[in-house]
């Protein structure tokens, strides 16, 4: 069970949240102008990062308030949670993959 | 469940309402161990929604009819009867009796709409959309500590604090009255699970201790 820090209400179960998938995929500035493929790859394409992931959470059981989280997609070290519309903050511990064998 | 005959409002339909655990009040009677931990559900509160930015002119109005608002989570603010709990940065649920809904002769909605005023926001009528159990007694922590993962302990969970969270996996907005009493509100289609669990973690208070 993960433990995620809500911005409003502190450290709460996992079971509290949902996820909202990867953070930062900007709506097209004219979808008119996009053909098939570009549509389809912002609708869903994600990326699938090993390491560090920027994501969306939702804390439906609580405050009912969106937020931005870093986690490592292999460790599930949660290394940063900010605002929604905040740029995705630096990291420095980024594990790529086979640095620890 | 609760006599409330002496209220008559609207339609003659005050005296089909039913509260929704009301049948299971003989089980929660019988279910309670006075003096350890004690179960039962609590009258007819009326409630109402509210979404409101707190720093804003709207907010404040909504504040002086309220009295006051909660500024962060687990915060309770309310005057004499009214509670206002904090649901959200801008989100907060209005506790009050029954009595208080333009119905039965109380004006909370309607002061309440009319301090919003056009300012953005909403009030809403919630006074069906959840029931509010009552546990009191010296086990009442221990029983909620079996399916509740938040800090429980007095240190960190103090009398006049409320917070949303779950419950034996139901979401509920749990109220801390007094040192050894909770309130319970679960929307109103989870009231008989949780009515049932709760009388299920309180189970084995009801048998002596084993030393
Ligand atoms: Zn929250």
């Amino acid at each position: 069970m993960l433990l995620i820090s809500c911005p409003n209400c502190g450290s709460r179960d996992e079971t509290e949240f949902h996820y909202g998938g990867q953070a930062h995929v900007p709506y097209p500035e004219n979808p008119n102008d996009l053909n098939d493929r570009e549509w389809a790859e912002f609708l869903f394409y994600r990326d699938n990062t090993k390491g560090a992931f920027a994501e969306r959470w939702l804390h439906s059981t609580g405050c009912r308030q969106w937020f931005n989280m870093l986690r490592d997609t292999v460790t599930y070290d949660i290394q940063a949670v900010y605002p929604m519309g905040a740029p995705r903050p630096a990291t420095s511990t980024t594990a790529p993959e086979g640095a620890t064998k | 469940m609760v006599n409330t005959a002496a209220l008559t409002g609207i339609n003659g339909l005050r005296e089909i309402r039913r509260s929704p655990a009301s049948h299971l009040a003989a089980a929660l009677e019988t279910g309670s161990v006075p003096g350890t931990v004690v179960l039962k559900e609590g009258p007819f509160q009326t409630m109402a929604g509210v979404r409101v930015d707190p720093a804003s002119e709207a907010g404040s109005r909504i504040a002086s009819v309220t009295g006051g608002l909660p500024a962060r989570c687990g915060q309770v603010a309310g005057a004499e009867q009214v509670s206002v709990l904090w649901l959200g940065p801008s989100e907060f649920l209005v506790v009050a009796p029954e009595e208080d809904h333009d119905t039965l002769g109380g004006d909370l909605l309607g002061s309440l709409t009319a301090a919003l005023g056009d300012g953005p926001g909403q009030v809403v009528d919630l006074s069906a959309n959840r029931t509010m159990f009552e546990l009191t007694g010296p086990r009442a922590r221990a029983v909620l500590e079996k399916g509740c993962a938040l800090d429980l302990h007095p240190r960190s969970f103090t009398p006049g604090t409320a917070l949303a969270t779950e419950v034996g996996n139901i979401p509920v907005v749990l109220l801390k009255t007094g040192e050894e009493s909770f309130r319970l509100f679960p929307r109103a289609s989870f009231a008989d699970f949780l009515g049932r669990w709760l009388l299920d973690a309180m189970r084995e208070f009801a048998s002596p201790e084993v030393p």
